[in-house]
């Protein structure tokens, strides 16, 4: 015996939010960038939980792909801001208005 | 209290911690240090709720892979003279009024359902059962993550080029 399936769903949700308050709150590109790393992350915590709840493989299979989509979108999203600093000179989303 | 749920708590006070001084630090190699630390705390909350494999891939590529490339970005683009100022407090109340939203929300939800206090039990699923199974059942979306993952290393090498290079 673990924990209950709520706790798990209430670290994730936790985790999800402090991510959402990085993206949000933070000027600076790479800041925003990490919290959408962690905002990924919680959304794989939740189906790892939820896999272990219902016993069912269909919950890390989606989070192997929540991996992938972290590991493209982080190389887009860098891609994008080393252009965007040869451009500008800063990594200030306020600049590029 | 098993030992099991001790496990958990403890990961999540460590994963919760290290997250919230990732994201307060002005020092983006700090930032970056302690997100590390939450990922192994991840892998290891994995790891205990039954998916070793995913753990191993957790610190391979989340820890390993993906904070490397922060960090070598960081060293490159020299943002630690850069003064970062927060957002006016105007801005945060749409913010917070969100996270209200997401919190009163996510009460409901998990105190409406009684399902949620039925405790997990522990069990692993073997690595190599997990392949056959990813494999068999989900081999046309294991094809579609890797052309995604090829398109997106075209994408990375044209936006790495040099403006002077198409002239």
């Amino acid at each position: 015996m673990i924990v209950p399936y709520s706790h798990v769903i209430v670290l994730a949700g936790i985790v999800f939010l402090m991510g959402m308050f990085c993206a949000v709150t933070r000027r600076n590109l790479i800041m925003i960038l990490l919290g959408l790393e962690i905002m990924l992350n919680s959304g794989a915590i939740a189906f790892i939980g939820a896999a272990l709840r219902w016993q069912l493989l269909e919950g890390q299979a989606i989070a192997i792909f929540i991996l992938a989509i972290a590991a493209a979108e982080v190389s887009v999203g860098l891609a994008l801001i080393v252009c965007a600093y040869r451009r500008k000179g800063s990594v200030d989303p306020g600049a590029y208005n | 209290m098993t030992l099991y749920s001790i496990i958990f708590y403890v990961l999540a006070v460590l994963i919760i911690a290290s997250t919230g001084l990732a994201i307060s630090r002005r020092n983006l190699v700090h930032a970056v240090v302690y997100l590390v630390i939450s990922f192994f705390g991840v892998a290891m909350l994995f790891y205990l709720l039954g998916a070793p494999f995913l753990a191993a891939l957790e610190v391979i590529i989340y820890a390993g892979a993906i904070m490397v490339l922060f960090l070598f970005i960081i060293m490159m683009l020299k943002v630690e003279a850069f003064e970062e100022r927060f957002f006016p407090i105007r801005q945060w109340l749409p913010a917070l009024g969100m996270c209200v939203i997401f919190i009163v929300a996510g009460a409901f939800m998990i105190l409406g359902d009684p399902d949620t206090r039925i405790p997990l039990k522990a069990a692993a699923a073997e690595p190599v059962a997990f392949g056959h199974y990813l494999f068999q059942a989900h081999w046309l979306a294991i094809e579609i993550i890797s052309l995604l993952l090829l398109i997106v290393l075209v994408a990375v090498l044209y936006l790495g080029k040099r403006k002077e290079q198409y002239k």
